[in-house]
């Protein structure tokens, strides 16, 4: 009886609430959109560092976890090494670098520039071609994303830009592999040279000499198998002097901007879901008011409480579905047509968050209006009143 | 004859701020099948007030009424409900019909309800529109029919699923005197031909040609009983 009445009215009055399906639909899109958006410039940040085949990162100790200021020498990683529970350590220098292919400045490619150790924590699987092989090789990996957009295969040679000292240094790489294209670090997308390469080449204040101690950013950590990575971070941190050890997630967190850009887009992301409680909440309680003399009707010759409380909420369910399905499907053809240069991601579990977020948010809306059905008095239908 | 409802002794005090109104004061009447009745009265004198006690949906201060052998003080809220389903009809002064469902859908409802809603039902409520005229508007929305035509489609539906008691407020207080006289007597004769005990509130005295007994309350008392279809005829006459 509760869906017969739910879905004659909401197909007897189908215009009015297509169009307010639409609203939800709008909800659902900006929703949708902001989720992606948080997603996609979450994942600019963060990518090499989440894919990173290690537990535990070190940081120079006092520069709160900032991987640009961390300065490690490369005697640490020795130390690093003898502790118990680490299987193996992985050095990595973290700049930025430009990839010229001509004199055209549109045919420049801002990139982050990786030193790491061939065969260590640090360095990305590849795709093609192979991996780096010495420490001192004018040799490189490239993310797969640089590779399609500029056509470029194992074996081409890449011309680097970097600035050392006042003077822009230009340096000739051969492309030995190609990775995965999820590596981007800092809104970039990411290349990989050997850390000596790395050390040689990268943008510094003053143009590079021989050091007897490499410097490193940071160090990625890989524990062996079985071991507890807070117990072994813990053991680093009381057996190593001036660094910080921590877990992959806590580094992410402490990336530039990455916190407050996430929190941002959240607080946006849950404004807009109370935005639609209150809309969805206004709509059907306006509606419900307007109802008020039929419910007291439909009382009186005995409909109970339960059937007018559940047709409420089944009509707010099926509105809110099909606002949330067509706020969906309109969402992902957008999508197709936004330039990839927007940093959009749709993530499964997060849509499907978004989704169940915006399907509660009817019935939630909708309770204050639920709570009026079932307390309208069926004397209402002769004009009384208790 | 056993009369399908008795009320006995019914008060209904409403306490507001320390002082205390008997909108209906000691009242007993009751009605047989195939009785159709008028309770008339100035504005105020309690009858509507009777009408919601007797269709349970206010409980007596004092008193008691039987539905067909049922007490109506013995039943919790949801039994009220049910039995209201069940054993009523109601006819209203507005909003009778819901709008956003058809003529028969309207009528049929109350068989739904009851789950009573089969291929025999469809048609039983089918042939009622008919015979009330409305063959023409079964598939009509309500906002597409005149008032009258709504009130002989509440008529139907208060009617339909073969309730003990039928009860009408004021069923014809937004119609032309033309229509008005139409709905009610297509009402009685209803109520006759289906042998059910009905109760109309109405203000309009003209309209008491068509019933059997006509109970006249003022100050939520029963000033008078008229029984008899000259007695009904005067009081019309003086009226």
């Amino acid at each position: 009886m509760a869906f017969y009445l739910a879905s004659k009215e909401v197909w007897r009055n189908k215009g009015r609430y297509f169009l307010f399906s639409l609203v939800i639909a709008l909800i659902t899109t900006l929703v949708l959109f902001t989720a992606a958006l948080a997603e996609g410039l979450a994942s600019a940040n963060r990518e090499y560092l989440s894919k990173l085949d290690a537990q535990l990162i070190v940081f120079q100790k006092n520069v709160d976890l900032s991987a640009n200021a961390s300065q490690i020498g490369e005697s640490l990683l020795t130390s690093i090494k003898r502790i118990e529970g680490v299987e193996t350590v992985g050095a990595i220098g973290l700049s930025s670098a430009t990839i010229v292919f001509s004199s055209s400045q549109q045919s420049q490619q801002d990139v982050s520039l990786i030193g790491v150790e061939p065969g260590k924590p640090g360095l990305p699987p590849v795709l093609s071609g192979r991996s780096l092989k010495t420490t001192r090789a004018r040799e490189v990996i490239i993310d797969q994303r640089i590779a399609k957009k500029f056509e470029i295969k194992p074996g081409d040679n890449l011309t680097i830009k970097t600035v050392q000292g006042t003077d822009e240094k230009f340096f000739v790489l051969k492309v030995v592999g190609i990775t995965n294209g999820g590596q981007q670090y800092l809104f970039r997308p990411s290349i990989f040279v050997p850390y000596r390469t790395w050390d040689e080449i990268r943008s510094q204040p003053t143009p590079s000499i021989i050091k007897p101690d490499l410097i490193f950013n940071i160090v990625a950590v890989k524990i062996s198998a079985g071991q507890d990575a807070s117990e072994v971070a813990s053991r680093i941190q009381s057996g190593v002097k001036d660094i910080e050890v921590t877990d992959i997630a806590t580094a992410i967190r402490a990336l530039p901007g990455y916190t407050a850009q996430q929190s941002t887009l959240n607080t946006q992301q849950i404004f807009t879901l109370l935005i639609g409680v209150l809309v969805i909440g206004g709509f059907f309680q306006i509606q419900m008011l307007q109802k008020i003399p039929q419910i007291g009707v439909l009382k009186a010759i005995g409909v109970s409480n339960t059937i007018v409380a559940i047709a409420t909420v089944l009509q707010i369910v099926l509105v809110t579905t099909f606002g949330v399905v067509l706020g969906s499907a309109v969402t992902f053809m957008l999508a197709a047509l936004i330039p990839s240069t927007v940093p959009i991601i749709f993530n499964g579990s997060l849509v499907a968050i978004a989704t169940t977020a915006l399907l509660l948010i009817g019935p939630l809306g909708g309770l204050v209006t639920v709570r009026l059905a079932v307390s309208v008095e069926p004397l209402i239908a002769l004009g009384l009143s208790s | 004859m056993q009369p399908v409802l008795i009320a006995e002794s019914v008060s209904k005090i409403y306490s507001n701020n320390g002082s205390s109104v008997r909108a209906v004061d000691n009242v007993s009447l009751d009605v047989k099948a195939g009785e159709f009745v008028a309770l008339v009265g100035p504005s105020g004198s309690g009858k509507t007030t009777m009408l919601a006690v007797l269709a349970s949906l206010l409980r007596p201060t004092l008193g008691h009424v039987q539905i067909d052998g049922h007490d109506l003080n013995n039943m919790n809220e949801t039994e009220r409900v049910r039995f209201r389903r069940e054993k009523i009809g109601f006819t209203f002064q507005n909003n009778n019909l819901l709008p956003y469902l058809t003529v028969q859908e309207n009528v049929e409802m109350m068989l739904k309800l009851n789950q009573k809603l089969d291929k025999e039902g469809r048609e039983r409520a089918r042939q009622l529109l008919i015979w009330l005229g409305l063959e023409d508007r079964l598939n009509s929305l309500p906002n597409r029919l005149s008032g009258g035509q709504k009130q002989r489609v509440a008529i139907a539906r208060s009617l339909i699923h073969n309730p003990s008691l039928v009860l009408a407020d004021e069923p014809t207080a937004n119609l032309d005197s033309e229509r008005a006289y139409q709905v009610v007597k297509v009402f009685s004769d209803l109520i006759h031909e289906q042998n059910k005990a009905g109760i109309m509130v109405t203000h309009d005295l003209r309209l008491c040609i068509y019933v059997d007994k006509v109970i006249q309350m003022r100050d939520g008392k029963i000033e008078q009983v008229l029984t008899t279809r000259q007695e009904i005829d005067d009081f019309i006459a003086c009226a």
